[in-house]
């Protein structure tokens, strides 16, 4: 086995034992906990991918700024450990028989399709980053530019929502 | 080199427990966590896809879709903050004013 599959399945195991986790842990913060052993992962399978720019934004941007607003949120609410209540008829059976038809679908689909996907040359190393920076701010300058509009919204939209009604 | 086929399954393993836990876990900030993890297994796909191709067009994508998951979170959080402030609680069982 050469060594880039031995690191992909070393970060792939880490990251599907890490979703696991999220699943099976009780407490909300564990499982917040959870998901940064998965974004981290995924940085990692990033970097193996060749896409360098992406890796980092995936550490700073979801492994740093959303999981600390989702444990401020968790410490804020003092969130405690899960309240176990009985599943809704439609969560039960139904929904577990949809997870898996989804899964098995796109299982058959990448299957059928995997012959199709040829692994390309790999370029070089810098060209990625140049790539994306060419092509954001001339192909999507303007989808980008969108972007900043689309965060600001968000941000007005959070200090609406959260602050408190004046009594 | 790992073939693409390896990353889409993986994309779809995590999709998969992503759609598990949004289905039957109880607790709000879970919920939403889990929406976060099927984003990350769908921008998983897009990268390998990217490489796979030989173009950067994924990985733009990518970008544009970490953030509009930041200002998710942001908007989402707030709503989370508003609902356990109005309805003490954070199971989604209990907050089921438009049930009949």
């Amino acid at each position: 086995m050469s060594a880039p599959l031995v690191v992909f399945f070393v970060l792939a195991a880490l990251a599907v034992i890490g979703a696991l986790s999220l699943i099976l842990q009780k407490h909300p913060i564990h499982s917040a906990l959870s998901l940064i052993v998965v974004m981290v992962a995924l940085a990692g399978l990033y970097l193996l991918l060749g896409a360098e720019f992406v890796a980092a934004v995936q550490i700073i941007v979801y492994g740093g700024a959303i999981m600390v607003l989702f444990v401020f949120v968790i410490m804020l609410l003092n969130a405690g450990v899960e309240e176990h209540t009985n599943l809704s008829k439609m969560a039960g059976a139904p929904g577990l028989l949809l997870v898996v038809a989804l899964a098995g679908f796109v299982t058959a689909t990448i299957a059928k399709s995997a012959e199709n996907v040829h692994a390309a040359p790999q370029t070089g190393e810098l060209a990625s980053t140049l790539g994306i920076s060419n092509m954001i701010f001339k192909d999507f300058v303007y989808p980008f530019e969108l972007t900043s509009f689309l965060i600001l919204v968000a941000v007005l939209g959070a200090t609406v929502l959260a602050q408190r009604e004046k009594s | 080199m790992v073939p693409t086929n390896y990353y889409v399954i993986l994309s779809a393993i995590l999709f998969g427990l992503g759609v598990f836990a949004f289905i039957f876990k109880r607790n709000i900030i879970t919920i939403f966590m889990s929406i976060e993890l099927m984003l990350n297994a769908v921008n998983l796909a897009f990268v390998a896809f990217s490489q796979a191709l030989g173009k950067v067009d994924g990985q733009v994508f990518v970008l544009f879709v970490i953030v509009v998951a930041a200002a998710e979170a942001a908007v989402g959080l707030g709503i989370i903050i508003l609902i356990a402030r109005n309805r003490q609680t954070l199971n989604v069982e209990r907050v089921d004013l438009l049930k009949l």
